[in-house]
């Protein structure tokens, strides 16, 4: 056991397990910190790959600001665990069946691939950095990459639109 | 695993941290005097001569004390608040190249806790993390004024931020690098940032005034309109803490506008390659100490001159002014950058 | 309507310049401003080692007065105690004996005086009513203190120290010489 394998399984624990409090915890601005954790540790397993843009990008875009906005939701709704009305079983029923299909299809789609097969490429992949990131995805998916951001363009205008709106 | 590589490195990082510590409790000391000496006072003077133990007395009061916490609060996360604000404070100055590798016995030390290629989102990603220390406090104490308080001010930053990004594309531009060590590099050599993106300093300074929270756009903790802002329930220490890290803030992100912009290390009118190793770190850590503390001053210089944007006006500056300027600034560096390579 | 004072100055409406619209101009003179009172003088007066003069007719703690021979000039008449508006002073009078010539001026003397300095008001009526000049308000003001009781201040508090025992103190009093400061 090197100290990196030592570093994934902390990690992946962490991950694991903050991302079950999320579930678990009563108060709503828990679960959005256990859900905090979770991503910091995504951002950990992306550091052992030597994705470092990748990781801290993560930080950046969903744990510093899709979050922050998620907290001040909760905060300012100020929910508790009393005021949140019982759902209909049929509901819960629902859930049930669609997140385990979910989850049957991401298995199913895993087992396949050759990540299963290899031992994850510790320290030694660079298509994380940020040099080989950019040029893949100026080079070779440019042309999604520039669909995503019109689609993100038209939500921005959306959004200018709606709050122009009085 | 290097051993003198680790004892270099906590070193290092003890040295930065007691730096910064002791940097941010003389700030709080120069910031009073600043603020008398505008004023026509003379500010703390009775504390040791001048008044310069003054801090130290500031300290041992917090610490005496009664540390209070709320009944309704909650109160793992009102520990954690403070905490949180502090942490994220120290943990900005890792990616700081304080100044040129020192030589010391035959090992190269670099006088930078982490040279990693992302040094500028590193620093990007802690300061998003700083807003939770900010919120948690807020929501915890379990106050209507502190929860207002603690939302305008990650709203503030959150704004901000993106108008900080996108003003430091420009110079990401320029330099071909997220390193900081290399963008010092290169300013070493050649100009200085400032010279090729003014404008991008301005936008720069100005959303680092509004993420440290400084006046004019300290909202968050407007005494008069929010009672004391988030941090109204602290008592005792761990309000110590609060105050602090804004004054931490302010020396890393100066010494960072100073890196960025200023040249980081590099001494104006003196050719570092003429001098030895080590005096050559000297001389570069007392230029870029130098400028910080002059950055630091403006910051001061300019609390005690402008009175507090209103909320709209801060908002308005912040979406219909300064992003656009970065837009705009972006766009011509990069048509710059083109059209030079072009020619 | 007509101005009040002369340095009233009319807002000024006018749509903002360019220069002024872009604010940086103006914070940058607001600094120019600010910098200058670097280099002002300093309002501050550091208070226990310097002090403000008294005006001339500054009205401050009560002191009974005694004349040339060190021989107390109050009577105990009691006009003071009538002519003050606050009701602070009381007394009691007592008749001298034959050996005590040289401490009271008069057959008739104060045998208790007592001015309570929290009911006192110092408008100086007392001064103006008294016969005699044996009370003056001085140029010191009442020390601050824990109890109520200490306020009450009695005749060793208020007497001027005796100008022919004790020469020294009682030109300390009258502010002739400088209180020499403390050796601790």
């Amino acid at each position: 056991m090197s100290i990196t394998h030592l570093l994934f399984w902390f990690l992946t624990v962490l991950a694991l397990g903050s991302a079950l409090m999320v579930i678990f915890s009563k108060n709503p601005v828990h679960s959005i910190l256990w859900l905090i954790a979770t991503f910091f540790a995504i951002s950990g397993h992306y550091i052992l790959l030597n994705a470092q843009f990748l990781a801290i990008v993560n930080i950046i875009v969903y744990a510093g600001a899709i979050m922050v906005l998620f907290l001040f939701v909760v905060m300012l709704m100020n929910l508790n665990s009393a005021s949140i009305p019982l759902k209909n079983k049929w509901l819960g029923f629902a859930g049930v069946i669609s997140g385990g299909s979910l989850l049957l299809v991401l298995t199913a789609a895993l087992k396949d691939t050759e990540i299963m097969r290899n031992d994850v490429m510790m320290k030694t992949g660079d298509i994380g950095l940020i040099h080989n990131l950019g040029l893949v995805l100026f080079k070779d998916y440019v042309l999604p990459f520039e669909i995503s951001s019109v689609l993100f363009l038209s939500a921005m205008v959306g959004a200018v639109v709606i709050g122009k709106k009085d | 695993m290097d051993w003198e590589f680790i004892l270099e490195k906590l070193l290092l990082i003890t040295v930065v941290v007691t730096v910064s510590l002791v940097v941010a409790m003389y700030a709080t000391y120069i910031e009073r005097k600043f603020a008398g000496f505008i004023q026509d006072r003379y500010g703390p003077d009775r504390a040791g001569p001048f008044g310069i133990l003054q801090p130290l007395a500031d300290g041992l009061k917090l610490f005496f004390k009664e540390e209070v916490i709320p009944s309704h609060s909650n109160k793992l996360l009102f520990v954690l608040g403070p905490c949180l604000a502090m942490l994220t404070a120290m943990m900005t100055s890792a990616v700081i190249p304080w100044s040129s590798p020192i030589e010391i016995g035959g090992r190269t030390v670099s006088l930078q806790i982490a040279d990693i290629n992302i040094g500028i989102l590193y620093v990007f990603g802690v300061v998003s993390m700083g807003v939770y220390g900010m919120m948690i406090g807020g929501w915890a104490s379990n106050n209507k004024f502190s929860l207002m308080a603690a939302l305008r001010g990650a709203s503030q930053a959150i704004s901000y931020e993106l108008a900080m990004g996108l003003s430091l594309i420009a110079v990401l531009m320029l330099s071909g690098s997220l390193s900081l060590r290399v963008i010092t590099e290169q300013q070493v050599t050649g100009l200085w940032n400032i010279v090729y993106q003014p404008l991008g300093f301005l936008i720069f300074f100005v959303c680092a005034l509004a993420e440290c929270n400084r006046a004019p756009f300290d909202l968050p903790e407007a005494e008069s309109e929010l009672n004391f802002g988030y941090h109204q329930e602290y008592s005792s220490m761990k309000l110590g803490f609060f105050l602090f890290a804004e004054y931490i803030n302010m020396f890393i992100s100066c010494a960072l506008i100073a890196t960025l912009y200023l040249g980081g290390y590099d001494m104006p009118f003196v050719n570092e390659a003429n001098l030895s190793g080590s005096s050559a770190a000297i001389v570069g850590a007392v230029a870029l100490f130098s400028k910080t503390f002059f950055l630091i001053l403006v910051f001061m210089w300019i609390r005690w001159t402008l009175p507090r944007f209103r909320y709209d006006q801060l908002m308005n500056l912040g979406w219909k002014s300064l992003i656009p300027l970065a837009l705009a600034n972006m766009l011509i560096t990069g048509a710059v950058i083109l059209w030079t390579m072009k020619g | 309507m007509e101005a009040l004072t002369q340095r009233s100055k009319p807002v000024d409406r006018s749509p903002m310049t360019w220069l002024e619209r872009i604010y940086l101009w103006n914070i940058f003179k607001g600094m120019l401003i600010t910098f200058t009172h670097f280099f002002k003088k300093r309002a501050t007066i550091k208070y226990p080692e310097q002090t403000r003069p008294f005006s001339p007719v500054f009205r401050g703690l009560h002191v009974l007065n005694r004349d040339e021979e060190g021989r107390e000039r109050c009577t105990a008449c009691g006009l003071c105690a009538v002519a003050c508006p606050a009701e602070a002073i009381t007394m009691e009078a007592a008749e001298r004996l034959p050996d005590e010539e040289n401490l009271y001026r008069e057959e008739k003397y104060a045998a208790k005086y007592e001015i309570n300095m929290l009911r006192c008001i110092f408008c100086g009526l007392c001064e103006d009513a008294c016969p005699k000049d044996a009370i003056y308000l001085s140029e010191t003001f009442a020390p601050a203190n824990y109890s109520r009781k200490s306020f009450i201040y009695g005749k060793k508090d208020l007497l001027i120290p005796n100008p022919v025992t004790n020469k020294e103190e009682y030109d300390i009093a009258k502010g002739l010489i400088e209180k020499k400061k403390k050796k601790s």
